[in-house]
Formats: structure tokens, C-alpha cells, sequence
């Protein structure tokens, strides 16, 4: 919804949050349902108030549970019953600098002040180890903002016995705990405050008024942050940019001005700014962003512009360059069937409102912010978090490379008449097994974000994960493909729940990353899978569908794999019957497969 | 802005803020009146009132305000009416 995309107004959403709520909820969409704990150390009516209208715009229905006024430990610690019945998807821990027990005085001695960060560090992580293993469900915590005075002045952060230097060494040691612990988030309010403005965000008013730990105004922008963490956790993240040329990535029209011409590089002051954007776009390939270029212009016009010598982005950096006269919302299309990505992963950024207009309206899905002047295109995109990086696979920083080595393999399929003496010349390895520790953020991933090539689309934390991977009751299978053009990393996960008095398996979860389709690994996996089965002496397993806005294209899936259809549940689902038999012969044949 | 003026404002901003067209606040207007006015919409209320008429509220008067019509006297006051 354009009134929750960022930048937003504050105001209006806090004024408008009911109408807004409502229209949300009457639109239709394809709603995921969470449930989110929110264990506040202040007060967090207005905070859910907003957090669920942000929630709701990324396609999230939260259910909430509040708990009572700064209970938030308590309610961990001593097991609150609601709260374990409540069973959370997700618990987030609202604390501020309010919530510190004691602080150094200028009085107390270095060893003292190191005693008493170990004991509030002490107080919050036995609390996280708790949540984590009651509730094997991912961890928000807020780090701490700095107070709005300094008794010591520029020194509160040089003396040990300062407050802001006591709440960095605190903050620090929260981010040695979220760098150690795989499902825990530190939502930066440290920032997030000193963005919104110190003063004007610590506001006294709200906190000896109403036990706020902010000002009402500055709740959106804390909430939006929020959001985006916890909608990245979910597997709501975007996945690509799709940029415009012409006063986007350079100042002036490439084709009427000349190459020459442009304003890019450390000539001008405007070509300074569109060098650190450029900088800053080709950063986000090290996160995993697929850049790709929209933009009307003639094909070799758009490649002398992307190879300005002052500029910085190179052709290369781009897996499609879409340099054409066809409408920008076609272009889309085809970029998002290209990459065999949905349009609702890509973000369009483009200078000219009509054009993002056209994009919004005809691509349903597809994000194309107000980007502003060109100084602000960072600070928009940056903080509307399209891209909020949870965790940093080497998946993602190879991202863009393994999408090029796919549109090397598409190049040399042509030249091939025979499909499966193509997949033979692709050389392909596999590597399948149970899922092992340094394959789990991955694999927590491709569950979260799988949408198309996924039967069930059940989505886990990596906290359900590990746990399936730890139990005897599941055989768990990762698939990894490589080919003589590159490795694809981890791209299929199945999962089957044992049923040991049937003799039986229920395949939970089968999902494959749609950049190996046909590729035939769907049928190393179920070769995999029988054997694993046998092993355990399981002889019949069961496949389900359960349709999706997104994934028709396995609608059939288990028939091609020989299941037997053996009935329908009342959601239009259906359920799939494999007899597993001492005369199995294996299916693949065109991929080299490592156990 | 004249008194009239005023509670013109302020009945869009309830109207808003509680979702409910069929709002008509007055002087003798108080939290009792309207079912989902409890003190924690209060806050975001107050908050709402303050940006439309562009005053702020002390902690004095948040404290003190009984009903409607004493929240018009104190923006009145505020825009110099």
C-alpha cells in the first residue's frame, strides 16, 4: 500500500492506523499468519498498533501477544502460561536504556563497571538461552539507544563510568551474542534513534507520561525497521533491483546528450552523487541483489553509458540489460520470467514517476519507491530495507555469479538437439545427504523463500530445523548441484516425518530453487529419499500438494514421479501414494551423485 | 480559528483516529462516550489532536483535560484565539 511504502508519513498512519488496518485486511491478499510474542520492557500498545500494519503491507497477518506492563523477563524466566500457550513463531523484546538496572557513577572503579556490564549482560542472556530453547523459535532483541543527556559530557563516552560509553561495551556484547547464536536478531534502535533524532525521539513527555520509550511520532519509523527484520526472517525479502539509466544512474539522456556529456564521476557535484549511487547499487551484489537494467534507451546507447570511464557499474555487474523501446511494465515481466523470479521480488527504480506508475499498476507486486532527488536515492532505498540481510550465505554473495553461469547453460542447451545429451554435457555432481550443520542457514532460507517449486510451502525457522535434523522421527535430505559451469550451492530440501506403526513416510516438505529446473535432480532426491526409506525399513510414502497463489507449476509434480494419487483434501489439495519396493531402479541418470 | 471552527477539526481527528464517521464530539464529550476511547487511544488521540492544530499539550493539561470541550479551550488558547 503507498501510504505504508517507504518514505511514509508518520502522522497519517498514526492517525489513520484503524482505516488503514481495515483496508489491509479487505484486500485480499494471500495473507501468511504468524504469531509474534512481543515482551516489552515500556509500553507497546501503539508499537503492535503499527507493527501489524507494516506486517500486513509484506503479506504477514501477525497474531499478537502483549505482555503485561515491562514483563518482559518475567514472562521468559518464569514461564508465563499464556505465553506457552500461545506458542510463538517469532518473540521480540522491546527494551530501551530505560530498562537498565544500575549505571556506573562517576565514582565507581573500572573493575566494578566491567562487574556490572557482566551482570546486565548476564540478566538479558539467560534470558535469550531460555526463549531459545523453550521455544525453538527465532529471537528479536532491541539493542540500547543512548540516553538524551551526558552527565560527563563528550567524556560519557571516553570514561569507563560514562553512560554511552557502558551502553556501547553492553551493545557490543549483544552483538557477540547475536553473532554466536544463528536465530537471534539485534534490532538497532541505536541507529534508528540517531537517525529520527536523539532529542526529539528520547522525548521525556512520553516516557513519565505513558511509559513510552520513544515519542508516539517516531513510532512508524521504529516499527518499519522492525518490520523488515522480522519480514526477512519470513522470507519476504526482495531479491532484485531493476534500475532506469537516464538520470538514475547518470545525470542527463545518454542518447541526447552524449556519453560525453553525462553527469557521472568526480567532475561535477551531481556526477559525484551519481558515482557513490553507482557505488552503492554495485555493493549490493555482495549481499545477493540481482541487478538488472529497465530503461528506454538503444541497446548500444545503454552499454556506452555503462561504460562511461568515470562510472562505476560495468555492463557485466547486470544479468539483463533491457535497453528497448517496449513499455517499462513489460519489461518487467520478462525480466521476473528470465529470472525465474516472481514480479513481487524486484524493486524498479526509476527517477520519472509516470514510469513507476506504470510499473506499480501493471505489475502487481513489484515495489517502485519514490526515490526522490538524486542525493536522497540512497537514504530512501537503503531504509526501505528491501533487501535486510539476515543471515550472509556464501549462497548470496555468489548470487548474480550463478545466474550468469545459467544463462550459460541456456546458451549451450541450444546448440544441443537432444535435451538429455545436453544434461550429460553439463557434467553434473550432487552431493545429497541429511542436513548438516554448515548447510542449515541455507537450507533455513530456501524454506522461507521457496515459492513456486515448493509442494507444501511450509515455511520453518532454523530453529525447526535443527531440531528435525537432530530427531530420529525425520529423514532430512539436502541436494547440492554442481556443473562444468559453476556450483549452484544447496537447491533442494526435503523433509519426511516417520510413521513408524504404517511403515510409512510423509514428505513434509519437497521444494527445489527454480534456477535447477529440469535438471533431473528432482529425480536424484527421490532416489535418495527411497534409500533412505529403505534403510529404515519404511515402505510407502506420501506426497502432498497444497496449492498456493504461486505454485501450480509442481501441481503434477508427484505424478510425474510415479506417486499414485489416493485422494483430495477440501482446500483443493491432493494426497500422493509411492510404494517403496526392493526393485527400485534408480531415476536419475545424468547426474553423478555423491551420498 | 473561532471555537465553531475548532470542533469542526476536532471531530475529523476523531472521526480518524476511532475509524467511525458517525462520531460528533462536544463539549460535554468524555472518554465514557465513545466505546473505544480508553487511555491507551487516549495517547494516540492527544497526538493526533496536536498535529492537526499544530500546539503541543503539557503534562499539566493532558493531566488535567476532563472532556472535549476543555481539549478546544486549551488549543484556543494555544493558536491565540
Amino acid at each position: 500500500m503507498k501510504e505504508l511504502e517507504y518514505p511514509f508519513d508518520s502522522e497519517y498512519i498514526l492517525k489513520k492506523s484503524k482505516q488503514i488496518r481495515r483496508r489491509l485486511l479487505e484486500s485480499g491478499a494471500d495473507f501468511v499468519r504468524k504469531k509474534i510474542a512481543v515482551l516489552g520492557g515500556s509500553t507497546t500498545h501503539d508499537i503492535i498498533r503499527v507493527l501489524e500494519l507494516f506486517l500486513l503491507d509484506r503479506g504477514i497477518q501477525p497474531e499478537f501477544y502483549e505482555s503485561e506492563y515491562a514483563q518482559y523477563w518475567q514472562d521468559v524466566m518464569f514461564d508465563n502460561p499464556r505465553l506457552v500457550e500461545f506458542e510463538p513463531d517469532l518473540i521480540y523484546i522491546h527494551t530501551s536504556s530505560r530498562n537498565i538496572m544500575k549505571y556506573p557513577t562517576p565514582g565507581t572503579n573500572e573493575e566494578e563497571v566491567g562487574f556490572m556490564l557482566e551482570e546486565q549482560f548476564g540478566y538479558f542472556a539467560v534470558m535469550w538461552d531460555k526463549a531459545i530453547a523453550d521455544y525453538h523459535c527465532p529471537v528479536v532483541q532491541n539493542n540500547f539507544e543512548y540516553p538524551f543527556y551526558r552527565l560527563l559530557g563528550n567524556r560519557e563516552a571516553v570514561f569507563p563510568q560514562g553512560r554511552i560509553s557502558f551502553l556501547n561495551r553492553l551493545n557490543e556484547s549483544f552483538y557477540q551474542y547475536a553473532r554466536e547464536h544463528d536465530d537471534f536478531y539485534i534490532n538497532d534502535i541505536n541507529y534508528i534513534s540517531a537517525a529520527y533524532g536523539l532529542d526529539k525521539w528520547a522525548d521525556p513527555f512520553y516516557w513519565h507520561m505513558y511509559k513510552y520509550a520513544m515519542c508516539m511520532q517516531a513510532i512508524p519509523e521504529f516499527a518499519y525497521n522492525l518490520s523488515n527484520i522480522i519480514k526477512a526472517i519470513f522470507g519476504k525479502n526482495k531479491k532484485s533491483l531493476v534500475l532506469d539509466l537516464d538520470n538514475t544512474l547518470w545525470g542527463g539522456v545518454v542518447g541526447d546528450d552524449g556519453v560525453e556529456n553525462l553527469e557521472i564521476g568526480q567532475e561535477t557535484s551531481l556526477g559525484q552523487v551519481y558515482a557513490e549511487f553507482q557505488d552503492y547499487i554495485k555493493a549490493q551484489k555482495d549481499i545477493g541483489v540481482m541487478l538488472n537494467v529497465n530503461s528506454k534507451n538503444e541497446p548500444e546507447n545503454a552499454i556506452l553509458g555503462l561504460n562511461h570511464p568515470d562510472g562505476i557499474l560495468r555492463p557485466d555487474d547486470f544479468l539483463l540489460i533491457k535497453a528497448n523501446w517496449e513499455p517499462k511494465s513489460s519489461n518487467m515481466e520478462a525480466i521476473a520470467e528470465e529470472l525465474g523470479i516472481l514480479p513481487d521480488s524486484l524493486v524498479f527504480v526509476d527517477d520519472n514517476l509516470a514510469e513507476r506508475d506504470i510499473v506499480s499498476t501493471q505489475v502487481p507486486g513489484v515495489a517502485a519507491p519514490d526515490i526522490g532527488t538524486p542525493e536522497q536515492y540512497i537514504r530512501v532505498l537503503d531504509h526501505a530495507g528491501f533487501f535486510e540481510v539476515t543471515n550472509l550465505s556464501e549462497d548470496d554473495r555468489r548470487r548474480s555469479e550463478m545466474y550468469k553461469a545459467n544463462m550459460a547453460r541456456a546458451r549451450q542447451q541450444r546448440s544441443f538437439g537432444d535435451y538429455r545429451e545436453y544434461l550429460r554435457s553439463l557434467e553434473m555432481r550432487a552431493s545429497i545427504g541429511a542436513f548438516e550443520p554448515i548447510h542449515m542457514a541455507r537450507i533455513a532460507q530456501l524454506t522461507n523463500k521457496s515459492n513456486q517449486f515448493n509442494l507444501t510451502t511450509r515455511r520453518y525457522t532454523q530453529s525447526d530445523i535443527e531440531r528435525f535434523a537432530a530427531s530420529d522421527d525425520y529423514i532430512t535430505r539436502y541436494g547440492r548441484l554442481e556443473d562444468k559451469f559453476g556450483d549452484n550451492g544447496v537447491v533442494t530440501v526435503v523433509i519426511g516425518r516417520k510413521d513408524i506403526a504404517a511403515k510409512a513416510l510423509h514428505l513434509d516438505l519437497w521444494l527445489m530453487s527454480c534456477r535447477v529446473l529440469k535438471r533431473d535432480m528432482e529425480y536424484a532426491m527421490l532416489d535418495a529419499m527411497v534409500h533412505a526409506c529403505r534403510a529404515c525399513g519404511l515402505e510407502t510414502m506420501f506426497g502432498y500438494y497444497y496449492p498456493t497463489a504461486k505454485n501450480a507449476m509442481v501441481r503434477d509434480f508427484y505424478e510425474t514421479m510415479g506417486f499414485e494419487k489416493t485422494g483430495e483434501t477440501k482446500e483443493g489439495g491432493t494426497v500422493w501414494r509411492f510404494a517403496v519396493t526392493d526393485d527400485y531402479t534408480d531415476r536419475n541418470t545424468v547426474i553423478a551423485v555423491n551420498v | 480559528m473561532d471555537r465553531e471552527e475548532i470542533f469542526v477539526k476536532l471531530n475529523e481527528v476523531f472521526r480518524d483516529v476511532f475509524d467511525d464517521d458517525s462520531i460528533t464530539v462536544t463539549d460535554a464529550t468524555t472518554a465514557d462516550d465513545i466505546e473505544e476511547w480508553d487511555s491507551l487511544e487516549h495517547i494516540n488521540l492527544l497526538a493526533a489532536v496536536e498535529q492537526e492544530f499544530g500546539v503541543k499539550f503539557n503534562m499539566g493539561q493532558v493531566v488535567s483535560m476532563k472532556n472535549v470541550g476543555e481539549m478546544a479551550d486549551i488549543i484556543a488558547g494555544q493558536l491565540g484565539a
